[in-house]
């Protein structure tokens, strides 16, 4: 049963692209554009947490297919860097696989599929299993960069509410979740506090990454290109996911483990196996996933009958504390 | 209560000084001065565009005046002005030490959130991070201005005006302030529902020892709320003093105009 699903099957990282298309810039942008895109990161890295504006420039994308990410990752690539692109944890979704041969066609850069083999990652909706070190930065797609947004329509307002660190109104929509549902539902963009100062959105990656965020080794870049912001996280800051005392932050986990590799400890997704409704549940990150395998690991193939989605408390230690 | 060393007094909770705001070259209101002292309710009354809100908005620091001083007894610092002390500190005293109570329930109220959220937010503003305090408190305050607690969950637009009007009050005074605003808390409710919200918030008011200052065209409220009181018309003060002293001998021709049209009750 494990040969139903399978993961792409993994090459090594492709060479350089000698073909690299021309007529454009390296990397599309043209350098001055490029020169103010690295200031706003600049200045997100020496204020971590806080949205920088930029002028975000027409891409051969449409917005919503990470025209933001791409931005900044055309920014800070170099012609010795390996990209990655992921998407919903997978390299070889639509999108994933446009923006890498986007990148591979303007900047000629090598391209992967694995993380460790990665300099540069673009991210959509997922953190890598794999912890990144500090020679990788990981750019997240982001559509909506104002965490105050839900409660505050006006854009004035919500910088004055960032600037005077007024954030009640982020808890009370986990009030109103726990007034509702008994526990804090929200599980996807789980706001964040950076460096005890700036409330962040994750961008719309499952809490379960959250705590991958905190003192991450790798640098973290977050484009906006609808909303033309760029904030960032630098590495080894501290990210700490908002909460209640009596009501801690938890992350999701499943009573099964990956049925292709067996990994207990990676976000899974529920697919469907067949059309009898056979279901089961594998890894999203599809590296992570594969490298397990090809080190012998092995899952049980969706055997157990079925199992749901837990919350557990996260483990103190790996998210601080600043209460 | 700070008192004044010599004359054994409470010193003013709020000194108002030469209040003149224009909208370009129209007047909203003109010099207009007062002392408030805590636990003292203030009414000030006049017909529609006689510079009430214009007034009561710069007094509560929602709107800079064109002339003035605003001074604020603040708990650590002794008087400050509004307008002198930072922006975070005038919007921390603006949440914390202070309540205001709209006439429209939409402009005191987040509409996108259930009536104990809206009563809870101010204490998570002020960094109360555990939500079964939060939640016990919503429910007190949810009583004391009579509300009924099973609706603790339902959205501000699923109650009446007066039951909203209610909500904005126990919002305000969650986190026990010593100044509230009111402006025309009672006005477009029915007769029955103003005169219930008008006995709570006199109940609360003096229970609490809060200091109020309450906008109003109705003689009415304030002949039930307020000590003091003061007659605006065209943008300046005409007439002012002891409530009761005012209405039973009006001195100014426009006061008594005022009298006169509600001799009836
Ligand atoms: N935003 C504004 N721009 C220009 N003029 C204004 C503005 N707000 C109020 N005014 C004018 O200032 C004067 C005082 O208005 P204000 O709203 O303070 O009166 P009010 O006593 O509160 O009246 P009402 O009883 O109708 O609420 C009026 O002449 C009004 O037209
Ligand atoms: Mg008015
Ligand atoms: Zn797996």
């Amino acid at each position: 049963m494990a040969d139903v699903i399978d993961h792409p099957s993994r090459a090594a990282a492709t060479p350089p692209d000698t073909r690299a298309a021309t007529g454009y810039n390296f990397a599309y942008l043209d350098e001055q554009t490029k020169r103010m895109i690295r200031r706003a990161i600049l200045k997100g890295v020496a204020i971590p947490g806080y949205q920088v504006p930029f002028g975000s420039r027409e891409m051969p994308l449409p917005y919503g297919w990470g025209t933001g990410g791409i931005q900044v990752t055309a920014a800070v690539i170099g012609p010795d860097d390996t990209l990655k692109v992921i998407d919903q944890g997978a390299d070889d979704t639509t999108n994933a696989v446009n923006i890498r041969s986007f990148f591979a066609k303007t900047a000629g850069v090598a391209t992967t599929e694995r993380t460790t083999e990665a300099s540069v990652i673009q991210t959509r909706h997922r953190i890598p299993e794999t912890p990144l070190t500090e020679d990788q930065i990981l750019v997240y797609q982001v559509p909506i960069p104002e965490p105050l947004r839900w409660l505050e329509p006006r854009e004035a307002e919500t910088r004055k509410m960032h600037a005077l660190e007024e954030y009640g109104a982020m808890h009370v929509s986990l009030y109103e979740d726990i007034a509702r549902y008994g526990r804090i539902i929200k599980s996807y963009n789980y706001p964040v506090k950076v460096n005890d100062r700036y409330v962040m959105a994750p961008s719309p990656i499952p809490k379960f990454d959250n705590p991958k965020m905190d003192r991450m080794p790798a640098l973290q870049l977050f484009g906006a290109g609808r909303e033309k912001r760029i904030y960032a996280v630098p590495p080894y800051t501290k990210v700490k996911s908002l909460d209640f005392e009596d009501h801690p932050f938890t992350v999701e986990s499943w009573e099964q483990s990956c049925a292709l590799c067996g990994a207990g400890d990676s976000y899974l997704d529920e697919v469907v196996t067949d059309d009898k409704g056979g279901k089961m549940f594998v890894c999203s990150d599809s590296d992570y996933c594969e490298q397990r395998r090809d080190a012998g690991h092995q899952g049980d193939g969706g055997d157990s009958n079925y199992a749901t989605r837990n919350e557990i408390p996260e483990n103190e230690t790996s998210s601080g504390d600043d209460r | 209560m700070t008192v004044d060393p010599v004359f054994q007094r409470p010193s003013p909770l709020l000194q108002v000084r030469g209040i003149t705001h224009r909208y370009g070259h129209h007047i909203g209101c003109r010099d207009v001065g007062f002392d408030l002292y805590p636990g003292e309710v203030l009414g000030i009354v006049g017909e529609s565009g006689s510079g009430k809100t214009t007034l009561l908005k710069c007094i509560s620091g929602q709107m800079e005046p064109s002339e003035g001083s605003v001074e604020y007894q603040t708990r650590d610092a002794g008087l400050i002005d509004l307008f002198r002390m930072s922006e975070a500190r005038r919007r921390l005293l603006m949440r914390t030490d202070w309540g205001i109570v709209y006439q429209n329930p939409r402009d005191g109220l987040r509409m996108r959130v259930s009536a104990g959220a809206n009563v809870g937010e101010r204490l998570m503003a002020i960094g109360d991070r555990h939500y079964g305090h939060i939640r016990s408190e919503a429910v007190d305050w949810l009583e004391r201005v009579e509300m009924d607690i099973g609706r603790i969950d339902d959205m501000p637009h699923t109650f009446s005006g007066g039951m909203q009007q209610r909500l904005q009050i126990a919002r305000n005074l969650v986190t026990k302030p010593r100044l509230v605003f009111m402006d025309e808390p009672t006005s477009g409710l029915d007769v029955s529902v103003q005169a219930r919200l008008l006995d709570l918030i006199r109940g609360l008011v003096r229970t609490l020892g809060i200091a109020c200052v309450i906008v109003t065209h109705d003689l009415g409220v304030v002949r039930l709320l307020s000590h003091r009181l003061m007659v605006m018309k065209g943008g300046s003060v005409v007439e002012s003093g002891l409530t009761d002293q005012v209405l039973d001998d009006p001195q100014h021709p426009y006061t008594q105009l005022l009298v006169s049209s509600i001799l009836p009750v």
